[in-house]
């Protein structure tokens, strides 16, 4: 067991944890947070996606020590149901996601896409969802939103 | 730290569920049953003991709220606003929101003044299973939900006549208001009608209902309201239910099929942290530690000593293997008795035959549930499709009564049918049984795919025509091979899924039969028989099609792993196979594919999708493979496929434009036009939204899917083992054309797609390349052995 701090969505933690456990665990079980998912626990489908240092990680392969003193942005963090995040808008206006187990994933990746890559092609943007599932397959939906906030995040700056 | 159970996000889905009367989290009945009854009396209330209970699905049981009574299924607050109760719930296929409008729209309320309650045993009435395309037939049509709400608003305004002293037929509702025609000044609302009481009356068969011309609310593409808490984070899922307490359990599964427990050694996780707790039942073992991460690594050190596995049959002979095992279950749908003689005096037969693999439902998210079994009682906070039929089951496997035991349905990762919900609900109980307090269960993702879910059936299918000297069918024959073990659980077999057979019990027996009895009644619940045939049974025709010669014979054999309803169970193998055989007697006939089709439909709805599939896709008539097709390199084409969903569930038919690399047997669906009738339109967003992704879930299973196993054991344990289109593969234009039917009933919509995409894609690949695959999934290994084939033909 060591004490490992972290910062998520703003607000300083500390855990007294095996230092082996994947992030997930904590933000899931610690936190009570609800956006990152265990999807598979190997890295494969995308469900457990949050945002360190503008990347997309998979939190249920990461080990709290590999992100020790870390800033974390889970999906909670990027806008809320009153003043939501331009992807989570276009999600919305899209009505795109059925089950909606995968939608984490979905928009915390195509996030730090955008976030880097502001006009990225809609070949791009399929590109860089190529590791994501939806077994739904909500699949249209979704990339239709992520164009939309592509465009109203340009619009934005 | 220690985490405490989180406030409602979005009040409607979350552990204790506010009611819209009272704005608390208490009970609706002890509320009630301190409210004071009023009673309204009916005109003709001998007639009302006939609504609902005929036709209800669930069985009911101890303490399940009764079907006829109003009361089940709807409230009115003190402040008017309107809590429905439903046994059909959302399992991400839109259909809350559209119960929710059908309240609003019987009950002449606005969408925001309904909150909807489904599946708690607690307060929710027993309407069995959420599956099967079957909830819009259920709660829409003249009974259950739908009635109810109709009732309701009748006797509303029955209230209001009393109360303002005006007839009641000189009455409206709307906006939650009585309200007099001649005189809208003169008005009461349904809160101050109610005043949060019972309604003590019964489901009245003579309400009247709106018709579709007159709705406002159904019809319309009302918005999910799950869907801010869903793309914010704060949508609860049954894997995010926190009880005071809680530990985390994670089951030891045996590493080979049919091993048994030998011996589990405890002290080899003694010392470990989280207070680790060993737990044997049987064949079932489990660990329940403090911290899921603890608990993980427990499960992962427990030594268990396995006896030997009983053995699979071989993977790449298991379709020899399925079609010649004994015993079998054999069942005759339709059987006219001439099918031999007018195959043995054909001037040509055709044959084929079509095999399809076990799939999985594959569940995004591990299933997960949490279980609180204290001395003689238990809460079950589960994603399972049905929670009354789980509460018998589950009583069993813990050995309680079932009116001790309360099932909440919590949304779990999308499920598409059996997946390991019930599974790892049972995981939870008898986890949370032994350790006296709440657990959470998720499983991993190699025990949700190895050990948790039911799969989907494997078939092998023989299609036989008889052609006569213009190429015309004059008899056709469907027979088929598919293996089944376990099933869903229902009320009383706990050993149909995996955790329930491990603790003891026995899946629901194999009763084989040969020979199959002749039929008595006509169902094509499992789509058997092919839509061109008359379904002709007891004297009356009804299928959909002119073929007078007629037989689909069904055998079941036990199957080495448990089996269960994977969306479009049967009816996707069986319309493959026939839908891409109709196109090969079309192409032996040189006959336009759509012109071949109608020849032999005589149902107008059939029809109707396939004209309106066919316009869509500006499709082109001529026979099928293209001329133009080049024998080499990139090759196009187009092909059709249609289906009346369980015989009568649902209509719809899709024409499918595909790209061949045949240098590398690499398929790519370029467009998809489908055409569907499902009567009425509820919820036009709603419907396009399952029609989509049923149309990419087919594809998906089409293309790549396909279990896999070794002489032990399942070997498709994870996402590279099993494979599945991700979210960046090359995403086919679908467009749609929604045939609205006010005048019908309603019908399913969550599986008509889904039902015909690999035969429209396998008809387009011959139309591309000439080459015939039968086999799913179409891997490009396959498609190029198709290729060869046809080449040495040439």
């Amino acid at each position: 067991m060591s004490v490992i701090r972290l910062t998520v969505n703003g607000q300083a933690h500390s855990f007294d944890v095996d230092p082996s456990t994947p992030l997930l665990y904590v933000l899931s079980d610690d936190l009570a947070l609800n956006g990152p998912k265990f999807g598979c626990g190997l890295g494969q489908c995308g469900a457990c996606t949050v945002i360190v240092k503008g990347q997309a990680i998979r939190s249920c392969i990461t080990p709290m020590k590999a992100v020790a003193g870390a800033e974390i942005t889970t999906l909670e963090g990027i806008g809320t149901v009153e003043k939501p995040h331009p992807l989570q808008t276009a999600f919305i206006e899209e009505q795109a996601a059925q089950c909606g187990f995968c939608v984490n994933g979905v928009i915390m990746t195509a996030k730090a896409f955008l976030d880097k890559n502001p006009r990225a092609s809609e070949e791009e943007i399929q590109q860089a969802m190529s590791g994501v599932l939806c077994r739904c397959f909500t699949h249209t939906r979704m990339l239709r939103a992520i164009a939309q906030a592509r465009a109203d995040l340009g619009t934005a700056k | 730290m220690s985490p405490k159970p989180k406030a409602p996000a979005n009040g409607m889905l979350t552990a204790e569920v506010p009611d819209a009367m009272s704005g608390a989290s208490v009970s609706r009945r002890s509320f009630l049953a301190g409210a004071g009854a009023l009673v309204v009396v009916f005109s003709a209330p001998s007639v009302l003991e006939t609504a609902g209970a005929q036709e209800f699905e669930g069985g009911g049981g101890p303490g399940a709220p009764s079907p006829n009574q109003l009361d089940s299924w709807i409230a009115i607050g003190a402040d008017g606003k309107v809590t429905a109760y439903t046994g059909k719930e959302e399992i991400g296929q839109g259909i809350s929101t559209a119960q929710i409008q059908l309240v609003a729209e019987e009950l002449c309320v606005p969408f925001s003044q309904v909150n909807l309650i489904y599946c708690d045993t607690a307060r929710t009435p027993d309407q069995g299973i959420t599956s099967g395309s079957q909830s819009h037939p259920t709660n829409f049509n003249h009974r259950n939900l739908g009635l109810a709400a109709a009732t309701a608003r009748e006797a509303l305004l029955e209230l209001g006549s009393k109360r303002l002293g005006i007839p009641a037929d000189q009455l409206v509702a709307a906006e939650g208001m009585i309200s007099a025609k001649s005189d809208a000044s003169k008005k009461v609302g349904y809160g101050e009608l109610v005043r949060g009481q019972k309604f003590e009356i019964q489901l009245d068969p003579n309400a009247k209902r709106k018709p579709a011309s007159e709705w406002t609310v159904l019809g319309t593409e009302a918005r999910r309201p799950d869907m801010p808490a869903l793309v914010t984070g704060q949508f609860e899922f049954v894997h995010n239910v926190r009880l005071p307490g809680m530990l985390h359990g994670r089951v030891v599964r045996p590493p080979v099929v049919g091993a048994k427990v030998v011996s589990v050694d405890e002290s080899s996780v003694k010392g470990m942290p989280g207070r680790v707790q060993v737990v044997v039942k049987n064949d079932f073992v489990g660990v329940v530690a403090e911290k899921p991460w603890q608990a993980l690594q427990a499960a992962n050190k427990l030594k268990v000593t396995w006896s030997a596995g009983t053995g699979l049959p071989n993977h790449g002979d298991f379709y020899n293997y399925l079609r010649t095992a004994k015993p079998t279950r054999d069942t005759l749908l339709v059987n006219s008795k001439d099918v031999d003689q007018k195959l043995a005096q054909a001037s040509t037969v055709l044959k084929a035959t079509y095999y399809y693999p076990y799939q999985m439902h594959g569940s995004m998210g591990s299933s997960c549930a949490v279980a609180d079994v204290q001395g003689d009682k238990a809460t079950l906070y589960s994603p399972t499709q049905g929670v009354w039929p789980v509460r018998g089951s589950a009583a069993i496997l813990l050995g309680l009564k079932p009116e001790n035991v309360h099932v909440i349905f919590r949304r779990g990762s999308g499920c598409y049918g059996l997946n390991a919900a019930d599974t790892v609900t049972f995981d939870a109980a008898l986890l949370s049984q032994a350790a006296g307090k709440p657990v959470r269960v998720q499983l991993t993702r190699k025990d949700e795919m190895a050990w948790g879910e039911n799969y989907g059936f494997a078939f092998v299918m023989d299609e036989r025509a008889a052609l006569d000297g213009e190429g015309n069918i004059v008899a056709w024959d469907h027979e088929s091979w598919s293996a089944v073990l376990g099933n869903r659980p229902g009320y009383n077999t706990p050993g149909n899924v995996i955790t329930g057979s491990l603790a003891g019990f026995a899946p629901e027996a194999f009763m084989a039969r040969s020979p199959a009895p002749e039929p008595r009644a006509y169902s094509n619940n499992s789509n058997g028989v092919p839509s061109y045939v008359a379904g002709n049974v007891d004297g009356t025709a009804k299928g959909t099609g002119r073929i007078t010669s007629e037989r689909s014979l069904m055998h079941n054999i036990e199957s080495p792993f448990f089996t269960g309803p994977l969306r479009s169970p049967q009816r996707l193998q069986n319309t493959f196979a026939q839908e891409c055989f109709m196109d090969e007697v079309a192409a032996r006939a040189k006959a336009d594919p759509v012109a071949f089709r109608l020849r032999y439909l005589k149902d107008s709805r059939v029809i109707d999708v396939v004209k309106g599939a066919a316009e869509l896709a500006n499709w082109e008539a001529r026979p099928s493979p293209n001329p133009r097709s080049q024998k080499t390199g990139m090759a196009t084409g187009r092909g059709i496929a249609c289906v009346a969903y369980e015989g009568n569930n649902g209509y719809a038919a899709m024409v499918a434009e595909v790209q061949v690399d045949q240098n590398t047997g690499k398929v790519s669906v370029k467009r998809i036009f489908f055409a569907n009738d499902s009567g009425p339109i509820s919820n036009p967003n709603g419907l396009r939204n399952q029609i989509e992704g049923g149309t990419l879930q087919g594809m998906s299973r089409a293309l790549v899917e396909e279990v896999t196993w070794d002489e032990q054991k399942v070997t498709s344990v994870d996402w590279q083992s099993y494979r599945t289109l991700p979210l960046g593969f090359a995403i086919p234009e679908i467009r749609v054309n929604l045939i609205n039917r006010p005048d019908q009933p309603a019908t399913g919509a969550g599986e008509t797609a889904i039902t015909i995409v690999a035969a429209a894609v396998g008809n387009a690949i011959f139309d591309a390349t000439g080459a015939r695959i039968r086999q799913v999934p179409f891997t490009p290994e396959r498609v190029k052995a198709a290729l060869s084939q046809t080449l040495s033909r040439a």
